[in-house]
């Protein structure tokens, strides 16, 4: 099981409690299918997927990545236990979806800049490492029951 | 992977925002990698790693200057950087996954100094330009 000191539990609940996520989802999922585009093998029913314009415009895009940021939100109520939050989604990622974990954490990556263009110098170093640790973290637990 | 005509200018775009900031970048760069990925530290043992340290702002300073003659060079970033891709490959031997660590951190900080020239297209591009990068100084290695 993961550990968190108070500090870390305290930089990521106060940051997420700022955190717009809609608009946070959104703009992760678009810079993921735009930064690394193989990641678009996964979304051939999104339609227009064809240019950064384009891919920042797609509803299903922003819809898709509000869903995603969402569930990321779970994770910050249940820190303590990350593994059983993300059982079924990790299940349904292997099973149903055949998401290589990889994925999980480019998408990670790519959050952290978003947070880092939004927070700017409130994006801390320890704050930026807190927040690596968790998409770390949650990326691991979603590939846990992977077979 | 390939630097597109676009890529390049967008990579020559960010260098010439950050302008005389570069050095400073650097430093930061380092600072937060040695936080985020403390496995990092295991190539300066020799090094003050604590906040502010003067070696780390020189060595930032290096790092720094490297990323800009790549960009200065961005046609044949492998011979502009050939000297410390064989540096890195004969003595240095840092670990290729360490790279992208770099890379994520350099990110960090342009988006938290100039958020709004780190457009979805530019991020890309610089990336892939950090990807390059890494692909150069261990390119040697074996």
């Amino acid at each position: 099981m993961v550990h968190w000191s108070a500090e870390e539990k305290q930089l990521i609940t106060s940051l997420w409690s700022k955190v717009n996520v809609e608009e946070c989802g959104a703009e992760a999922l678009a810079r993921l299918l735009i930064v690394y585009p193989w990641t678009q093998r996964f979304f051939d029913n999104f339609g227009n997927l064809s240019s950064p314009t384009a891919i920042l415009g797609n509803p299903k895009v922003r819809a898709h990545g509000k869903k995603v940021l969402t569930s990321f939100g779970e994770a910050v109520k249940n820190l303590d236990n990350l593994k059983a939050t993300y059982s079924k989604l990790s299940e349904l990622h292997c099973e149903k979806l055949h998401v290589d974990p990889e994925n999980f954490r480019l998408l990670g990556d790519i959050l952290i800049i978003v947070l880092a263009a939004h927070f700017a110098k409130d994006f801390t170093p320890a704050c930026q490492a807190t927040w690596q640790k968790l998409v770390g973290v949650v990326a691991h637990a979603l590939a846990y029951k992977y077979h | 992977m390939v630097l597109s005509g676009n890529d390049k200018s967008n990579v020559k775009g960010v260098f010439s925002k950050i302008g005389g900031h570069a050095e400073e970048y650097g430093a930061e760069t380092l600072e937060r990698m040695f936080c985020t990925y403390p496995q990092t530290k295991t190539y300066f043992p020799h090094f003050d790693l604590q906040h502010g340290s003067a070696q780390v702002k020189a060595h930032g300073k290096k790092v720094a200057g490297a990323l800009i003659e790549a960009a200065n060079h961005i046609d044949d970033i492998a011979g502009a950087l050939s000297k410390l891709s064989d540096l890195h490959a004969q003595k240095l031997r840092v670990d290729p996954v360490n790279f992208k660590l770099l890379g994520q951190c350099f990110l960090v900080v342009v988006a938290i100094h100039h958020p709004s020239v780190l457009t979805p297209e530019v991020h890309a591009s610089l990336d892939k330009f950090l990807c390059a990068v890494g692909n150069v100084l261990t390119a040697k290695y074996r």
